[in-house]
């Protein structure tokens, strides 16, 4: 087991621990801050985005003649020009697992002589006004050749419809993860249920859009481009890879990010066109995403089915899972389409002592919007497998739901307790991780207790004034902290300011407030006295940004870095001005004081040069937050309707920098979960249509849906992986929802014999179900 | 067309094509940024602003259709001294986290407690169900309006 690097209580915490209120709020709540769309520049030109109306066709003609004659079009470009330009195409590039047998399925960034689904974008409309752009795109003429439409798993693993010429087919990559011998316990267990799940196709739906605003300077060769969020250091790199430019001329801006959630802020198609169109015609260039440009070509998520095993002893003690699913990734492998699949045969297990696993995951190519992370992603959907028939082998075997989760969490003397292997995994590091530290007893204790759970039990599968009620748990794991690193960089300029930048993305989490209460508390000043200057490429040479609950612990624990070596470099200063050895110096608020006698303040050792310090922190260990949800529900058997009427989360995150934030995150994690349980469900036609094209198709939870909805933040066992204690707290909330919440509603039903294997759990669903007993 | 419209008390004049919608014109005519734009269609409630004190989604009208009615934004809700009581209300609560959708609760809430000061957590919801926000649950929200009453009890009927 890894050993603590410093104890979280050594070092100081007058705001660490405390529920500061945001910097950010100050610029929100006055509609100051800055969104991609409020970046002002001269001479912008504008830019829509002809996209295929079918699923899957080739490309005849595109005539343009009318819509350049349009008075205020610039330029249309399409694949030809591109290649005029470059010699191909490029392609959209892997980001996380990438994987070599991917390299022929991979997304072109416009589309080259054929379309895979509705919404690649085939022609780029550039022109002075946003209108006179979209009026130009209705006078474009489209030939193109419809193909046959795979647009389920089912259809697509039959491979009569070829998304791609690669003689792997449509299904090239199986994950399976594997950890003792699963084969010889499901031989022998007591008791085995199997069991058929499918979880829908589902939007972050992010309240901003998308937006790229790029400028290029033709005196400078520099190509500035704005909108960047999440990771813009990487998407640098492949953005000047494709221009063939070098890095350092490449600048990509993070403005203020109206969300992420995973799918905001990766590299996409129009991450290179924009740029590329201002590079190649010499302009500055602005795109801005529509909500149904949003629908049909940001990443999607979800979209899997599961075939599952338990297996336990007569006790209810797990014994194994095995089992074998599918992962719909849509029409392409986007930078991090490979993540969910993933982590739903790694993670499967969740936070339960399991030593026997052999589970698989087919990757899936249809002709649908590619797929990417959604926050808990592969986490959410395996939760509610593993949850689910938890339940289940509870109801058979007769056991208390808590009693059969009592005996099956992970304790302080499993850890550190490691999942089964993953495989492929083509990079180092990756195929083993383990759950870091914890007691998973005390969050089930907690929520069960904070619930009221034995109280209520008389409620479970009654019919009480024309509705069930049931209850449901849930137990999770959270993974934070993707490595390989994060940067901080710390400065005290001549005139006294101090500023840091660090690798990680605001993207909405509070992340300036956040690490700056982390860094005044390193340097003991006040959080007015440190200004942090956030994620743009201009600020540090390298970053890995926001994602996999990892911008407070990594961007965090590097920012006590460079804390440590800035307060170095004042006793190396101050030492020589004070006459004295750097041991002998003591730094505290803006001072320097010899044990000698004598003392310098900050500012004047800085008077010739600024301090500018560089401190990193390196991990590849996942840290692992842990918890358990309750939900209390209601279903009406005349109209399916299921209610929330109660739903505790308890999770502990080993430390919160701030409870005021790390609450908000289960909160609103929570919801986005209800969101995605109940009421979310992008839906294609077997055409591969839309249907669901604008927000008032799409359901997303508003104020009414889910008003109780409590969170409990607990700090009873800091990671041993950082110097924080922290173990990140983004996703927990969103995990567990879809288990809690089917569980509850078998219960509710138990006496109708109705198992939810199928999300979302609408109203139609569940009266449906209803209604086939 | 011209059109003359007061925005956040300050008198706004020109000429205007037909189509352009409210919302447009407050950020591009106007630079006032704040009310933002997320679904064009008035069902997310991001660009909702006061027309003669009412909750309007700028996006569904015309900006000719404003001409001689007043507007406030949420600029005009915000002083840079300190924050209203709402708002306040709103930062004490983490009622926000990426801040996009905010200007549009911050002004849907005004009207709402402006008009009715004394309404209970129901009759919040009802009118904040007009509102789309993906970070925070509404929870927050909720109770940063129910706190905001007080201050606007204070105030009087308007």
């Amino acid at each position: 087991m890894a050993q603590p690097i410093l104890k979280p209580v050594e070092r100081q915490s007058k705001n660490v621990g405390s529920p500061k209120e945001r910097i950010e709020d100050l610029r929100f709540l006055r509609g100051k801050g800055i969104y991609v769309d409020d970046v002002k520049k001269q001479d912008v030109l504008h830019v829509s985005i002809l996209r295929s109306p079918i699923a899957h066709g080739l490309i005849k003609n595109i005539q343009t003649d009318e819509a350049k004659k349009l008075s205020g079009v610039v330029a249309i470009l399409t694949a030809k020009d591109i290649i005029d330009r470059c010699g191909s195409v490029p392609l959209i590039p892997i980001r996380l697992h990438h994987n070599p047998i991917l390299d022929s399925y991979k997304q072109p960034v416009i589309a080259n002589e054929k379309v895979r689904f509705v919404g690649e974008a085939i022609a780029l409309v550039v022109a002075k006004t946003p209108a006179i752009a979209e009026d130009a795109m209705g006078l474009i003429e489209l030939d193109i050749e419809s193909l046959e439409v795979a647009s389920d798993i089912e259809t697509a693993l039959k491979n009569e419809v070829k998304l791609f010429s690669d003689p792997k087919g449509n299904s090239p990559l199986t994950y399976r993860s594997k950890k003792g011998n699963a084969q010889l316990v499901f031989d022998n267990a007591a008791y085995t249920r199997k069991e058929k799940f499918v979880i829908q196709r589902i939007s972050a739906m992010t309240m901003e859009t998308r937006g790229v605003l790029a400028e290029w300077k033709a005196e400078s060769q520099e190509l500035f481009v704005f909108g960047a969020a999440k990771v813009p250091f990487w998407n640098r790199a492949a953005l000047a890879q494709m221009l063939n430019l070098d890095k350092n001329s490449v600048q990509l801006i993070e403005n203020d990010v109206g969300g992420s959630f995973g799918a905001r802020g990766e590299f996409y198609t129009e991450d290179f066109l924009i740029p590329f169109i201002a590079k190649t015609l010499g302009v500055t260039v602005k795109w801005i995403e529509d909500r149904l440009e949003h629908l049909t070509s940001m990443n999607q998520a979800r979209d899997c089915d599961a075939e599952v095993e338990i297996a336990c002893d007569r006790e209810g003690r797990i014994l194994g899972f095995r089992g074998h699913m599918h992962y719909d990734l849509g029409a392409y492998p986007r930078t991090n389409g490979l993540v969910a699949p993933r982590n739903i045969t790694q993670f499967l297990t969740g936070p339960y002592k399991v030593d026997n696993v052999d589970l698989s995951c087919d990757i899936v190519f249809t002709n649908k919007t590619p797929s990417g992370t959604l926050r808990a992603p592969g986490r959410f959907e395996s939760n509610f497998f593993c949850e689910r028939l938890l339940e289940l082998a509870a109801k058979d075997l007769g056991l208390d739901p808590v009693e059969i989760r009592r005996k099956n969490v992970l304790t302080p003397k499993d850890m550190p307790f490691p999942f089964p292997t993953i495989s492929p995994s083509l990079i180092e590091h990756t195929a083993d991780t383990e759950c870091d530290s914890g007691d998973y007893r005390e969050t089930l204790e907690r929520c069960v207790k904070d619930f009221k759970w034995q109280e209520l039990q008389h409620l479970q599968g009654q019919l009480v004034d024309g509705v069930y009620h049931g209850l449901g748990l849930s137990c999770f794991i959270e993974g934070g902290s993707a490595g390989p690193r994060e940067n901080a960089k710390l400065r005290l300029e001549k005139d006294g300011l101090i500023t840091f930048s660090v690798g990680s993305t605001s993207v909405g989490q509070g992340v300036e407030t956040v690490l700056t209460q982390i860094a005044a508390d390193e340097l003991d000043l006040d959080m007015t006295q440190i200004v942090m200057l956030h994620g743009s490429t201009t600020l540090l040479n390298e970053g890995w940004g926001s994602y996999h609950s990892r911008s407070t612990v990594m961007g965090g624990s590097a920012v006590t870095n460079a804390t440590d070596l800035f307060k170095e470099e004042i006793r190396v200063r101050a030492s020589a001005v004070l006459r004295c050895d750097p041991s002998q110096i003591h730094v505290s608020a803006g001072v320097a004081s010899s044990s000698q006698g004598g003392s310098v303040t900050w500012n004047e050792l800085v008077s010739s040069s600024p301090i500018e310090v560089m401190g990193t922190f390196a991990s590849h260990h996942h840290t692992y937050a842990y918890g358990c949800a309750a939900a209390h529900v209601s279903v009406d058997p005349k109209t399916g309707r299921i209610k929330v009427l109660d739903y505790l989360v308890v999770e502990d995150v080993g430390r919160a920098i701030n409870p005021l934030t790390v609450h908000g995150q289960l909160v609103g994690g929570t919801v986005q979960g209800m969101s995605g349980t109940l009421l979310e469900h992008i839906v294609h036609d077997e055409q591969g249509q839309l249907l669901t094209g604008s927000l008032a198709d799409y359901l997303i939870a508003t104020a009414t849906d889910f008003p109780s909805i409590r969170a409990v933040v607990l700090e009873q066992y800091p990671s041993p992986l950082n110097p924080l204690g922290a173990k990140g707290a983004g996703e927990g909330g969103t995990i567990c929802v879809g288990g809690a919440i089917g569980n509850a509603v078998a219960n509710a039903l138990s006496s109708l014999n109705i198992e939810p294997t199928t999300l979302p759990l609408s109203p139609l669903r569940v009266w449906e179900m209803i209604h086939e007993t | 067309m011209q059109v003359k419209m007061t925005v956040n008390g300050k008198l706004f004049e020109s000429d205007l094509a037909p189509r352009i919608n409210l919302a447009d014109c407050l950020r591009h005519e106007m630079d006032l940024t704040g009310t933002h734009v997320a679904c064009e269609h008035g069902v997310c409630g991001a660009c909702t602003v006061l027309v003669n004190g009412d909750a309007v989604r700028s996006c569904l009208m015309l900006a000719v259709q404003a001409n001689g009615q007043s507007v406030v934004t949420v600029e005009g809700l915000s002083s840079d001294a300190e924050l209203s009581a709402l708002q306040a209300s709103f930062r004490k609560h983490n009622a926000l986290q990426c801040g996009f959708c905010t200007p549009g609760f911050i002004t849907t809430a005004h009207a709402l407690l402006t008009q009715e000061p004394n309404c209970d957590e129901d009759r919040i919801r009802e009118v904040l169900s007009g509102n789309l926000c993906r970070c925070t649950g509404y929870v927050p929200i909720v109770q940063a309006v129910l706190d905001a009453r007080v201050a606007y009890q204070q105030m009087g009927v308007k």
